[in-house]
Formats: structure tokens, C-alpha cells, sequence
């Protein structure tokens, strides 16, 4: 479980705004934090990453597991303890040496960001220039750490080919999937995403999410990803928040927040995709719905958000239905 | 014949300046770009202080500083036995102030210029700073370390009144270069000052074009790297 508070003065182009947030999450969960630019969700993370002072604010991470437990396993196991001294430890120690408390301003305490179990993807990747993709990983490796773990994600980000190569050799989706990879490999307990996807093209960022979901369940990680494109957030998380105006204004499941608000519809009904086919620039996706099959023309960005099999809501508020009797 | 050693001393001189000036100038340039300090304006305004300075001003109160009748002088002589004035380890430290401007600035600007993410992920990447420093941060700054490095070595090999005022002309201790080229002009000498004068115009310039080499090859674009 992560309880978050936090309130900081935010300087945005549009003038000051308080933020004033708070929020649990369960471990194991992805939330998304939507909203308008300016919002604050980037600061959220930069908050929880410790990369950004608040003026009131609390973190704390209960629950079992620090981090070092292998993929696959029980997040239960909890070794090395207190042998190990070393500056650059294995991440969760030194939280857990505070009672899980990362930031708590009334006691003064702030938990350094490289003492956090946590793993950060930026923007704009941050990749180390000078460093191929697999240095990058072995970068990120605490001292003493199984090294199998690199091996084990350049085949899961399908990056084996690409491991020799420094990150300007690399397109967009690479090097998110290095990023990514990257913020893996020191085994975090909590991963944090900021627009992750934000700068690639439709057919890659649905790969993408693909890799995210993997990661996520494979390393048990509770991850909270900033996101502005509503089929990602319906895709991986398990929660939303939407900010305005530096609060909270919302917190459920995606379909809950977005199906009601955005569509408040004069026509709907629910079905299944069946066929997804490109024509021309479009593509138009035959949904099964009760026993009738609807085709919708799609993008080709809505399309790659979508799958055969998938459930999904046709919703219309642009048209009036009319009623024709039959016989 | 040429006698060599005051070109020899003048190498000497600079290469010592250089190599203290890394070390000290990596972290002070470091401090100065990452961290907020009320006074930090004031410490960058007395580390470029020498490239205003007339170089006898700086040289005239290290005189004064290291003097044996001076406070800072007599503790240096009494304590440790170390004497400054007239001696070589007295240039070096005196360069080491006169060049630390050409070793910093350069390095402050490479700092700046790194994208703040490098620094960001490495902290979430669970790295102390002397980690993020050595193995992230300067890697990034070949071009900047070069620049820095190149000139304070060049900017040492020129300087002369600092090293009149407090080195004076000692053959072989501290008559270097530019000092030998004033002494063969007094005595005169031209033809002896000219042969000197024709060595460090040919050294500067090769320096500075090394310096303008190494910058077009690393402000390349990064995917020519």
C-alpha cells in the first residue's frame, strides 16, 4: 500500500496553483494519473521520486517485499537485512529502515531518491549517452545484484539484438523500451511512468503497453503512470485519477470515470470487436453487438488501441436516433 | 645555441598547473552548477577575478600573501618550512589561481549544458553523486574536460607578470619562457628573445588549434558518435 500526500505551490504558465493531493494505492496496482497539462501530474511523480520538495507531504510504502525478490516468486522474501552498508544499496533497504516512510515534513525526514525503491521513466527517456543499452542496465544494477536480470529483460523488451548499440542508434520505441528496462533492473518496488508513450506512433505504443503489462506482472511492480490518451489508460490501469487544478476531482476504474463523463450519449450499446480492417486511411472495425455486427470507422491511433475480442461501448451523442415502427 | 630549460620550466609549470586545476576544478565546478547558494555569485565573480585582474595586481598581493614577513608567509615558514616566494612550487600555486577561470568556466558551461534527465535518472537509478559525477556526468563532458584542460595549460605557458612579481628570473627554478624572452630583450638578446618568442607562438597556436579540433569533433551531431 502507498498513502500519498502532499502540497506544494505550483508555478505554472497559467499563474500560481496550489496542489493539495492525496491518495492510497494498493500494491500490485497501476494507477493513471489523467488530466490537463499544468495539472500536476508530473509533479506527483517528481514527488514520490524525490525529485521534487513539497511544503507538507507524506509517503509511506507498507507491505511486504523490498525489491529483491526474484520475478515470479513470493514478494515475501526479505534478505540481506543489515549487512549490507554500502551507499548505493539495494533499493528498499534504507526505506524500510524508516518504517517504509519515504517523506513525512513534520518529522523532517526525506528520504533521498537514490534510497527509494523506485524506478523512474522519463519524458524523454534520459538514457545515458555514452553507454550502450546493456551498460545502461548493468548501470542500474545495485553492487552485489544477480546480473541474470539483465540478460532476463534485453529478452523481454526484445532488446538482445540491439545490446551492443549506444541510444542515438536507437528509434523511439527502442529507446523506451531500454528505458523501461532500465528502470527495471534494480528490482523497484514502485515504477513510475511519465508519459512513457507520448512521443511514439500508434502501432509501437501498443506495443508498448504490451511490454509495460509484462514488466509489471513478471517483477510484481505497483506502477502509477502519468497518461493524457484515454485507450492506454483503459488498457493498463487499474485506477485513475483526473486532476484539475492541482486536486483531485476524480478516483475509480477507468470505465467508471471516462464512460459516464465523456459519454453521456444519446445512443449506446456494448459489444465485442470481431474484425479490424484497414481501408484506405481509416480503418473500420466491425463490433458484435447482441446479434447485430456495427461498423465504425476508426484512426489509425483508435485502431491500434484495439483488438479482436475486445469489449467495448458504441456510444454516438452526434446524431438523434429515430424510431422506425417494423410492419 | 638555445638553452631549452626555461621552455622546459615553462611545460613544467603549466603541466603541474593543468593537472591540479582537474582536480580542483571537477568538483568546484560541479558545486557551482548543481547546487543554490546565496554567495554562489560571489565565489564565480573571485574565480574569474584573474581574467580581469592586471596580472601584477594578483601577483603583487600573492607577493604580499607569501612573503616570510608577511602573516600567511612566516606561518608557511615557520611551520612547515615551505617557502612560496622565488620558488616553483610558489608559481605553481600563484598559476593555479591566475588559470583557474579557463579551467572552470569551461568545465560550469559542460555541466549546464547536460540535460538535467542524466542527472535525474541516475539518482532514481539508486547512484550516490561521486558515482553520477564519474560515471555519468563527465563521461557526457570529453569536450568541455579537453577545452578546460588545453586552456589552462596554454594560459599558464603566457603568463608573466604573476610570475615576475612572486617567481622573479631564477635559471632553471623559476625563469620561465616569457620571463627568459623580457631578459634576452633587456640584455638584449633579440635574436635569442626572437627564437624563444618563435617556440611559444608556434606552441600556443598548435594548443588552440588542437582545442578548435577537438570542439568540431564533439559538437558533432550525436549519431556521427
Amino acid at each position: 500500500m502507498i498513502e500519498f500526500r502532499a502540497t506544494k505551490m505550483l508555478h505554472t504558465s497559467s499563474g500560481h496553483q496550489l496542489l493539495d493531493i492525496g491518495f492510497q494505492l494498493k500494491q500490485g496496482s497501476i494507477l493513471a494519473l489523467y488530466g490537463p497539462s499544468g495539472a500536476g501530474k508530473t509533479t506527483i511523480l517528481r514527488i514520490l521520486a524525490g525529485l521534487t520538495d513539497t511544503t507538507t507531504g507524506y509517503i509511506k510504502m507498507s507491505g511486504p517485499g523490498n525489491g529483491n525478490h526474484k520475478g515470479g516468486e513470493s514478494g515475501n522474501s526479505n534478505p540481506s537485512g543489515p549487512g549490507s552498508q554500502s551507499s548505493e544499496t539495494s533499493p528498499g533497504n534504507e526505506s524500510s529502515q524508516t518504517g517504509g516512510i519515504w517523506l513525512d515534513t513534520s518529522r523532517h525526514l526525506n528520504l533521498p531518491t537514490r534510497h527509494r525503491p523506485i524506478g523512474f521513466v522519463f519524458q524523454d527517456f534520459a538514457l545515458f549517452p555514452h553507454l550502450t543499452v546493456r551498460q545502461q542496465l548493468e548501470f542500474a544494477l545495485p553492487k552485489k545484484a544477480d546480473r541474470s536480470i539483465v540478460t532476463e529483460l534485453l529478452t523481454m523488451m526484445e532488446l538482445e539484438e540491439l545490446q551492443h548499440r549506444k541510444p542515438a542508434l536507437l528509434s523511439g520505441g527502442q529507446q523506451q523500451r531500454v528505458a523501461l528496462a532500465r528502470a527495471i533492473a534494480r528490482r523497484p518496488r514502485l515504477l513510475l511512468l511519465d508519459e512513457p508513450l507520448s512521443a511514439l506512433d500508434d502501432e509501437m505504443r501498443y506495443r508498448l503497453q504490451d511490454f509495460i503489462l509484462k514488466a509489471h506482472r513478471f517483477y510484481q511492480l505497483t506502477t502509477i503512470l502519468v497518461s493524457h490518451y484515454l485507450p492506454e489508460i483503459f488498457r493498463l490501469a487499474d485506477e485513475v485519477i483526473v486532476l484539475e487544478n492541482g486536486r483531485i476531482s476524480k478516483q475509480d476504474t477507468a470505465a467508471n470515470i471516462f464512460l459516464e463523463e465523456k459519454i453521456s450519449s444519446k445512443f449506446r450499446a456494448t459489444g465485442e470487436i470481431i474484425d479490424i480492417k484497414p481501408a484506405d486511411i481509416v480503418y473500420i472495425i466491425s463490433i458484435l453487438s447482441a446479434n447485430n455486427i456495427v461498423k465504425v470507422i476508426a484512426t489509425g491511433e483508435e485502431a491500434a488501441a484495439l483488438h479482436i475480442g475486445q469489449k467495448v461501448v458504441v456510444a454516438s451523442k452526434a446524431f438523434n436516433p429515430i424510431i422506425l415502427p417494423l410492419g | 645555441m638555445i638553452d631549452w630549460s626555461p621552455l622546459w620550466l615553462s611545460l613544467r609549470l603549466a603541466f603541474f598547473t593543468m593537472a591540479i586545476l582537474l582536480l580542483l576544478g571537477i568538483p568546484i565546478a560541479w558545486w557551482l552548477a548543481f547546487h543554490r547558494a546565496r554567495w554562489k555569485a560571489a565565489v564565480e565573480a573571485i574565480i574569474s577575478l584573474p581574467m580581469v585582474l592586471p596580472p601584477s595586481v594578483l601577483g603583487f598581493y600573492l607577493l604580499l600573501a607569501f612573503s616570510p614577513a608577511g602573516g600567511f608567509g612566516r606561518l608557511l615558514d615557520q611551520w612547515f618550512d615551505v617557502r612560496l616566494v622565488f620558488t616553483f612550487p610558489g608559481l605553481v600555486i600563484a598559476s593555479i589561481i591566475y588559470s583557474l577561470p579557463f579551467m572552470i568556466n569551461p568545465l560550469l558551461a559542460g555541466f549546464r549544458s547536460l540535460p538535467t534527465g542524466l542527472h535525474e535518472a541516475s539518482r532514481t537509478l539508486g547512484k550516490s553523486d561521486w558515482t553520477t559525477l564519474f560515471r555519468v556526468l563527465l563521461p557526457n563532458m570529453r569536450g568541455p574536460l579537453i577545452t578546460g584542460a588545453v586552456l589552462s595549460f596554454a594560459h599558464t605557458i603566457g603568463e608573466f607578470g604573476v610570475v615576475m612579481m612572486i617567481g622573479g628570473s631564477i635559471p632553471g627554478k623559476t625563469r620561465v619562457a616569457s620571463v627568459a624572452i623580457y631578459d634576452e630583450v633587456q640584455s638584449p638578446h633579440y635574436g635569442q628573445a626572437n627564437r624563444y618568442a618563435l617556440v611559444l607562438l608556434a606552441l600556443s597556436f598548435t594548443i588552440l588549434l588542437l582545442v578548435y579540433l577537438v570542439n568540431h569533433r564533439y559538437n558533432k551531431p550525436k549519431s556521427m558518435l
